[in-house]
């Protein structure tokens, strides 16, 4: 790895468990810039444990988590870093704000105590609706959209800020089955056409498979973790072995 | 009959108070229910009891006491309750809601106490207890007054901080925002605003004019700043018109508020049930 080289993400041989049970176990990978990273693993495998140690929210027993080069306890730029929780799916749904109130939150740290929001942030919150296909339901209340709707709210928060690295745990869970495809593609544009490096976290690989660049895969430690390329080979040759009684998770076909 | 504001002082006293209170109440009333925290001014009111029953008994044994204006009292009980439910919800993480029967029933156990010590009810405690249009004195009107100013500073600048914190709080920590001192000194002023408010409102109801009007204008409005502005009308709607008619009948004017709050929310429901029937005739 040579000194200029600055990966999204950095995580060093980190291990995180709660007072008598491991949640994970020297977890080392990386997260190049640009790319569109699926992280797999069945429920319970600590996925979302490893999400809030990157992010911060919890602290890990041992290990480095570095962002864009700076290990997590200097870094201040959180504004470069989206987050869509797994919790956005059972938020309080009756909450009277609207679509562009909900998105408009996104850019609150980046604006600062005691300042508000000028005409440039105005734009940008009506630009990230935008981008994710809301625009006609701007001045709607959170609690009336669907599901896939309010996930794609949720993103428009994440992106209103201009992250450089996007954040996604569990998304769809709760979003009826014919949006899943077309929010997947949504994702996979803001890759390609905005160059923003996403981290997706999900128990469901079949789908995720056809729009992701990387795959990482964890089960308490990390299975696999390369292009998708790879990950296709490998899965061939019998990657199920790695889940070992967790199989079942991993029945999906391609 | 008009109605004789300009001639009488406490009905000036009464009257500004109740509309900076109908101002007060609400708004920080939207916070509170949002939170799903609404039984919080009920544990905070008690706990102000306290302290009006404790400086009544004081009164009566130390001459300082005496001149002094029990709500002062009150709010340094209140604030204390308020320190308190914060503490406890540190100490009880996965069941913070029993901060507010803990901190409820210590403020009544000692209101009782208090109370009996300084040889039971009188006309003073029924003033607390039930509001009063006659009991507003001019240092009331000032000590509300400065309290407004602190609260509207900490809305209008923290309003971001508050509504994320609101709606997420995860979001909010992800975001950089510090939420943790920001809670503390929202709780701390809700302690404030219910103190103020019992002269004219009354402990046992302050906290219904915090959570009534909301839970009027929330089936109503369309998003978070629509919500305060309804919540505030609604609220000086109730005050206004509960003040006067608690004037001509001399009632206590908690009842007529409060009752006037409740009237208020079922035409909120009913409007809304009507609006919601025609639309579904409209798509039939």
């Amino acid at each position: 790895m040579s000194k200029q080289y600055k990966p999204a993400v950095r995580i060093e041989d980190l291990s995180f468990h709660y007072q008598d049970r491991n949640v994970l176990e020297h977890i080392t990978f990386e997260i190049p810039v640009g790319s569109f990273m699926g992280l797999v693993g069945p429920n319970g495998s600590g996925k979302s444990t490893l999400i809030r140690c990157l992010l911060g929210l919890l602290k890990p027993q041992s290990g480095n988590v570095y962002l864009f080069g700076q290990p997590l306890s200097l870094f201040k730029n959180w504004d470069e870093i989206g987050y869509v929780s797994q919790k956005a799916n059972s938020f309080n749904t009756a909450f009277p704000a609207t679509v562009y109130e909900v998105v408009s939150m996104g850019l609150f740290g980046k604006v600062g105590l005691f300042r508000f929001l000028n005409k440039v942030h105005k734009r940008k919150i009506e630009q990230a609706i935008e981008t994710v296909g809301m625009a006609d339901y701007m001045n709607r209340n959170i609690g009336e959209l669907s599901g896939g709707q309010q996930q794609r709210v949720f993103i428009a928060r994440a992106l209103v800020s201009d992250p450089k690295l996007l954040i996604l745990d569990e998304p769809t869970v709760g979003v009826d089955a014919a949006s899943v495809a077309g929010f997947y593609q949504m994702l996979k544009n803001l890759n390609r056409e905005k160059g923003l490096t996403l981290l997706l976290v999900t128990h469901d690989i079949g789908v995720m498979s056809d729009f992701v660049t990387h795959v990482a895969c964890l089960n308490k430690q990390l299975h696999f973790h390369g292009n998708t390329a790879e990950f296709e080979k490998v899965s061939k040759e019998g990657f199920s072995q790695m889940y070992g009684h967790h199989v079942h998770v991993l029945e999906h076909q391609h | 009959m008009s109605f004789p504001f300009f001639q009488y002082e406490f009905l000036q006293n009464a009257f500004i108070t109740g509309i900076m209170i109908g101002l007060l109440a609400p708004v920080l009333g939207v916070f509170i229910v949002v939170r799903r925290q609404s039984l919080i001014a009920d544990a905070l009111s008690h706990i102000t009891l306290a302290g009006i029953a404790a400086n009544l008994m004081l009164g009566r044994n130390v001459g300082f006491f005496s001149g002094l204006n029990p709500i002062y009292m009150g709010m340094v009980f209140s604030v204390g309750g308020a320190v308190g439910i914060d503490q406890l919800r540190k100490v009880y993480k996965h069941y913070e809601e029993l901060a507010i029967p803990i901190i409820m029933s210590a403020g009544i156990g000692l209101s009782v106490i208090f109370i009996s010590l300084a040889n039971g009810f009188n006309t003073d405690l029924f003033n607390y207890l039930f509001g009063s249009v006659l009991a507003v004195k001019k240092s009331d009107v000032w000590t509300i007054f400065f309290i407004l100013l602190i609260v509207f500073a900490f809305v209008i600048f923290l309003y971001k901080e508050l509504f994320v914190l609101s709606f997420d709080e995860e979001q909010a920590a992800v975001s950089g925002i510090k939420g943790k001192w920001i809670n503390f000194f929202f709780i701390v002023l809700v302690a404030l605003v219910i103190a103020s408010s019992m002269k004219i409102v009354g402990i046992l109801l302050v906290s219904s004019l915090m959570t009534l009007p909301v839970a009027a204008s929330i089936r109503l409005a369309n998003g978070f700043k629509q919500t305060f502005l309804l919540s505030v009308v609604f609220g000086e709607t109730a005050v206004i018109l509960g003040l006067i008619l608690s004037y001509y009948l001399d009632f206590a004017p908690g009842g007529t508020i409060v009752m006037f709050s409740v009237i208020i929310l079922l035409l909120s429901l009913l409007w809304k049930k009507l609006r919601s029937n025609r639309k579904i005739a409209i798509n039939q």
